[in-house]
């Protein structure tokens, strides 16, 4: 279809709760073919909010007030309901926070897979149960033609995880929206996760949206990053601009508070205060109050989306001015 | 379910169907004074009194009539009637087939309609469909059985003519014949607990749709009605079958007063006929039978769970 625009671009994303404009403000990003996109940021921040979106999977109450989302020529915010689900489990794939809540406990994990196939490939149940063997094989599951037979209870978190990444690649997608998929599993297993997607996205060509708190999932996995705080994104980069020449204090302040690969764990700088909750952001740069290189006077203003170079965008005014330079870490 | 679940869910049947007959054998122990006299009534003569005391063996220890009695139930003999003079057994097991269909389809009715609402008012939370079926159902819970059965009767019978007014039809008459008898008394028997399954259901879908697993359905592309056949009915369908069951009993003593009404000579009518009487033979059988039945439902709800809902299996 359209050859080099990007896969998904969202464009000045607002949603609302009636009581609380502005919860997710003006957000936009884009994710090329092909490519992976971290969403980070503290808890609180809108990545799940901004995540779910896309496909338009917000909890009732929550509205989308404004913004443009067009994924592969198609404008979600204004198609029909029809063409909506066509896009869901079908080009577009999404894996939960949760698995267990996620996966129906009334249902054998090969339905579950199987379930995106019959509803976008009318295909027969026993071709779909097949396919979901194959795939259950492909997500590093053992004893596929048995486990399709499972119940989402009989299987570990991260296996529970591998069926919900099976689920999503289901019907070939184009684009994996991933919300902190391994958050809720143990350390070891959330490697093995992050492993598996990332081996997906190569063998399958799959563009991924990641949304993380954990900056050094990133850095393994990802090609670019959009950094959000307080529903608003205060930078867009590529991964070696984020760590070598941030272009925001709260980013300087997140790559502060990750521990090195390198460096045995020293004392992180943990960053004080934390995200004011909806509705009580201040006016200009929301990061202001926590921010050490506050300048009521300038920040206080609303902050414009500058680029800073190439695609390389920041919403602190005086990095863009020049007049602050912010520090990234050196990486080893 | 695993098979020393059943096993185990069988021995409590089997334990409460003993306390029944327990209890049901003691109805007449504990017939305060001379069971005998009582039984017989206060203008009886002295024959019949000694004749009714043989026939129930009152004249003998109560160790010993126990377990006559309880080999008698074990081997499906309840004892004659004391009017009759026919066999417990057969004179229920003749009375139960208007009574039981009367039951099943009020089932059936309570399910198609309860279930229907429910769905449609837990996916419509808040809109007027939603609140009119919630006014509905407290009206249906409400509303007297015998008076409903009255109102049916006078409408949809005597006044437009479209059922038959009175008694029941075997099936042997057919099966269209048999089936318009028992729409109204069905529908006015099964309406409270469509009313009532209506309210669970209602608040089962709520409470599912609220679940992430429907949210991942959804982001699989699925229509509201795959959600609703592919997940939520089977996810609600939990504490619907549970509070069906605990319906049925219910169910049963209701057939009581809707035979009156409708003029269906069931087990209800025996049930009535037999208190009046004072045949004590058929009032233990008709208890001891209601009891098996109740037992039996509550056996099939439990095997259901485990249909449903994989995770109890295990459990
Ligand atoms: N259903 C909802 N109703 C009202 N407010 C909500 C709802 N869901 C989220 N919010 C609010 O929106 C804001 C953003 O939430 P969101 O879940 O997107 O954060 P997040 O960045 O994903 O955080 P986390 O890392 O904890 O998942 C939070 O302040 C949250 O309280
Ligand atoms: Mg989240």
């Amino acid at each position: 279809m359209t050859g080099n625009s990007p896969l998904l671009s969202v464009e000045g994303l607002t949603i609302d709760l009636p009581a609380q404009p502005g919860l997710v403000q003006d957000v936009s990003f884009e994710v090329g073919r092909g490519r992976s996109l971290a969403l980070i940021g503290e808890s609180g921040c809108g990545k799940t909010l901004t995540s779910m979106a896309i496909l338009r999977l917000l909890p009732p109450g929550l509205t989308i007030a404004g913004g443009r989302i067009v994924f592969d020529g198609t404008d979600l915010l204004t198609c029909s309901p029809r063409e909506l689900r066509a896009v869901r489990g079908g080009p577009v794939g999404v894996v939960f926070q949760e698995p267990m809540s996620s996966l129906d406990p009334t249902m054998t994990v090969g339905d579950q897979i199987a379930e995106a196939r019959l509803l976008h490939l009318g295909e027969r149940r026993s071709v779909a149960l097949r396919r979901a063997e194959e795939l259950l094989d492909r997500v590093g599951i053992p004893n596929a033609a048995q486990r399709v037979r499972s119940y989402p209870h009989e299987l570990s978190g991260g296996m529970q995880q591998r069926v919900m990444i099976a689920a999503a690649i289901a019907c070939d997608p184009k684009l994996v929206i991933a919300d902190e998929p391994t958050t809720a599993l143990d350390v070891t297993i959330q490697a093995e996760i992050l492993g598996l997607l990332r081996d997906l996205q190569r063998d399958l060509d799959l563009a991924v949206l990641l949304v993380t708190h954990d900056l050094g999932v990133v850095a393994d996995f990802c090609d670019d990053v959009v950094v959000m705080y307080a529903g608003h994104v205060v930078e867009r980069a590529s991964i070696d601009e984020l760590f070598y020449s941030p272009g925001h204090p709260y980013s300087s302040a997140l790559l502060a508070s990750v521990p090195q690969s390198g460096s045995p764990r020293t004392r992180l700088a943990v960053i004080p205060g934390r995200v004011p909750p909806a509705g009580r952001f201040p006016a200009g740069c929301r990061f202001q109050p926590r921010c050490v290189h506050n300048r009521p006077e300038v920040c206080g203003r609303p902050q414009p989306d500058s680029v800073l170079a190439g695609a390389h965008r920041s919403r602190c005014g005086r990095v863009a001015s020049g007049a602050l330079t912010v520090e990234g870490v050196p990486r080893g | 379910m695993s098979g020393r679940m059943i096993v185990r869910r069988l021995g409590g049947g089997v334990l409460v169907l003993w306390l029944v007959s327990l209890v049901t054998f003691l109805m007449v122990q504990l017939i305060p004074g001379d069971p005998a006299q009582v039984i017989a009534g206060e203008n009886a003569s002295a024959a019949d009194v000694e004749r009714i005391r043989e026939r129930l063996g009152l004249d003998r220890p109560v160790i010993e009539q126990y377990l006559t009695w309880l080999f008698g139930v074990l081997r499906g003999d309840l004892g004659r009637s004391l009017f009759t003079d026919r066999p417990v057994t057969s004179t229920i097991l003749l009375a139960a087939p208007p009574t039981l269909a009367l039951a099943v389809a009020a089932i059936v009715v309570a399910v198609l309609v309860g279930v229907t609402a429910g769905v449609l008012a837990g996916l419509a939370q808040g809109s007027w469909l939603d609140r009119a079926i919630s006014s509905l159902a407290t009206l249906g819970i409400a509303m007297p059985s015998f008076w409903v059965a009255m109102l049916l009767v006078s409408v949809f019978a005597l006044g437009l003519g479209w059922f038959p007014a009175t008694s029941y039809a075997p099936m042997s008459r057919g099966l269209g014949t048999w089936a318009s008898h028992l729409v109204l008394p069905a529908v006015a028997l099964g309406l409270a607990t469509a009313a009532e399954l209506a309210r669970h259901t209602r608040g089962c879908v709520a409470d599912v749709l609220t679940r992430p697993y429907v949210r991942t359905a959804r982001a699989r592309g699925a229509t509201t009605g795959w959600l609703v056949r592919r997940h939520i009915l089977r996810n609600a369908a939990i504490p619907v079958v549970t509070v069906l069951g605990l319906q049925t009993g219910r169910l049963l003593g209701g057939t009581i007063v809707i035979e009156a009404v409708v003029g269906i000579s069931g087990l209800g009518t025996l049930a009535v006929n037999s208190v009046l009487q004072r045949d004590y033979p058929v009032i233990q059988g008709y208890v001891l039978f209601c009891a098996a039945v109740v037992v039996l439902i509550n056996l099939i709800v439990d095997l259901t769970y485990g249909w449903i809902n994989p995770k109890v299996r295990t459990a």
